[in-house]
């Protein structure tokens, strides 16, 4: 049964470019971003432990699988270029960040292990990119846009637009980041064509779920509704979600101006080649702390940044239990 | 062979082959040369793996500007008026990736084609991965090919309602109005899903649930693939290491 499937499934996912296969991340990155979203897929188990009933155990997951066919759905937009659903958003609005966090994992999980969509050492960075920043940027834009519009019945589909297209964009961005800092592609170049693709992506995915909420809105309003309660809860979470989107936006400009991420570049290889002995010299971004070179030094500067936002907002939050040692970490 | 074996080694050939430089050919060929025998040993047909592999392939396109990026010796490329720099390193790093990106793709088709997703969910369960996390894609899983098939009804319904005019690939009206009925489909998608869900839940609290599933029966991993997995490990250290000395 599963061979049938298969074939008609995957190439489906082929047209958006946000799952980073394997051998396009050095192992340091991959490495740091295994840990990052493993340290925020712990607290999110916690939280809906502490939150959900076990109900939504099941709602969970095949909510997850909705997701996941639900990507197979798109629309022609113009010459062969279709419009496409990732999903992040939605999740949200129903459930709330934390079990969004949780579904969007297993979506992107199960599309590295099982559909080789995205590699299996990048996929650290994949739940990253579209399990973390997506869900948490779409809350953040969500539910502050939802407060700007007093909850008026249309400012639910403005805000809905707006958490898609902006989580797109922001995760997108993120992804060309770390392409840059592991050497694959030269960040004034992967920053605005990433941004750019997606910018246009996220269109169509904000308009999917803006057509997915009015349906939800003309059957089952009640739905919203909750979604509605959930978001108006941590204010820790929104003002991390916007700080990383700002950071983003100062950032994005900054390092894609400088053209000296080729020289970086340039430099990583020749470092390389001229002290192949000495051990550390296998990961290439260990000349990360000490460089010279102010674009470098910009990008990871926005990137301690951004993981410094995330630690703070994630501390309000939660404020009391300590964190435990990321038992993902370890696979 | 035990899925908690096949884990470990899938995971610990990632990261020697990512950790290996670019333009270390022999490595690479060494790393194949696994590749190949793993699938040999798991009988899988080398015309699924081509095609299964190829899924990445697009993704290829962002590290495309490292060709004209690179460092020096540069070769100058005359455009019309423009001016192309193509870099040998940049070419060679470029390959190198590519290389890398087809063996890690490969390894994790052979993985996921060779494992049953329960064992492979067992193994994660040992391997200390989060309960909660793993009982969601359990879930996702067992539901997950009913969706489909309810994603491709949608849209043969969809298809079917909405005619197009011959040599356009495209039916119905304007990209709102597309945008709009595919908006449908998904919010009517999800909606299926949670009132699925609550079925769902019911018919398993009505089996005994009581917030875990079931685990199976959990074998020990056989004294021979124990005594297979540090030899295994140092293997791929050892390519490693040859990697690193042949590349630049």
């Amino acid at each position: 049964m599963k061979g049938e499937y298969f074939m008609p499934v995957s190439p489906l996912f082929a047209p958006q470019p946000m799952h980073i296969p394997d051998g396009f991340l050095s192992v340091l990155v991959s490495i740091v971003f295994w840990v990052i979203s493993a340290v925020v897929i712990v607290i999110a188990l916690r939280k809906t432990r502490q939150t959900l009933a076990e109900r939504q155990v099941p709602l969970m997951g095949i909510l997850a699988a909705a997701i996941f066919a639900g990507q197979m759905l798109n629309f022609s937009v113009t010459g062969g270029t279709s419009g496409h659903l990732l999903g992040a958003a939605i999740a949200v609005i129903l459930l709330g960040p934390w079990a969004a966090v949780l579904v969007m994992v297993s979506v992107v999980s199960v599309q590295a292990l099982l559909f080789q969509d995205g590699g299996i050492l990048a996929l650290g960075a994949n739940i990253f990119n579209m399990a973390i920043v997506g869900v948490f940027i779409s809350y953040a834009v969500y539910s502050l846009s939802n407060r700007l519009f007093k909850n008026k019945t249309w400012g639910i589909f403005v805000s809905g637009f707006a958490a898609a297209w902006s989580s797109i964009l922001i995760a997108s961005l993120v992804c060309a980041l770390e392409l840059a800092l592991s050497g694959t592609s030269p960040a004034n170049i992967a920053l605005p064509a990433m941004g750019g693709i997606h910018a246009i992506i996220g269109i169509g995915e904000g308009l999917i779920t803006v057509g997915a909420l009015a349906f939800i809105f003309a059957t089952r309003k009640d739905l919203l509704k909750i979604g509605e309660a959930k978001a108006s809860g941590s204010k820790g979470l929104v003002a991390g979600g916007l700080g990383l989107a700002a950071l983003l936006a100062v950032l994005s400009p900054l390092a894609s101006s400088h053209p000296d991420g080729l020289e970086w570049v340039a430099e990583q290889t020749g470092f390389l080649e001229t002290a192949k002995d000495a051990l550390y010299n296998i990961i290439p971004d260990y000349t990360m702390p000490g460089i010279s070179n102010a674009a470098v030094a910009t990008i990871a500067a926005g990137l301690v940044g951004v993981i410094i936002v995330f630690v703070i907002a994630y501390g309000v939050a939660r404020a009391e239990k300590r964190l435990p040692v990321p038992e993902e970490a370890k696979k | 062979m035990d899925a908690r074996v096949k884990l470990v080694f899938t995971l610990v050939f990632l990261v020697c082959l990512n950790l290996t430089p670019s333009a270390a050919w022999p490595a690479y060929i060494l790393f194949l040369a696994l590749v190949i025998s793993a699938a040999l040993a798991a009988h899988l047909s080398p015309g699924l793996l081509l095609k299964r592999s190829l899924i990445a392939l697009p993704f290829m396109l962002a590290a495309l500007p490292l060709v004209f990026t690179g460092p020096a010796p540069t070769i100058i490329l005359h455009l019309g008026k423009q001016e192309l720099l193509f870099s040998i390193t940049g070419l060679e790093r470029f390959i190198s990736i590519a290389i890398k990106m087809w063996l890690s793709v490969l390894t994790a088709v052979i993985l996921g084609a060779a494992t049953r997703f329960s064992a492979l969910s067992n193994a994660l369960l040992q391997l200390k991965a989060p309960r909660l996390l793993v009982t969601v894609i359990t879930l996702m899983w067992r539901y997950l090919f009913v969706i489909i098939e309810e994603v491709t009804r949608m849209q043969r319904a969809r298809s079917s309602r909405s005619a197009s005019v011959p040599g356009r690939h495209r039916g119905g009206g304007s990209v709102w109005w597309r945008a709009r009925v595919t908006g449908g489909m998904a919010g009517s998608l999800f909606l299926r899903a949670l009132e699925r869900s609550d079925r769902v839940y019911a018919s398993m609290l009505s089996r005994g649930y009581s917030g875990d599933l079931p685990a199976g029966y959990v074998y020990p991993i056989p004294k021979s693939q124990k005594r297979l997995l540090l030899p295994g490990i140092l293997v791929l250290f050892l390519i490693f290491v040859i990697g690193f000395l042949s590349g630049g």
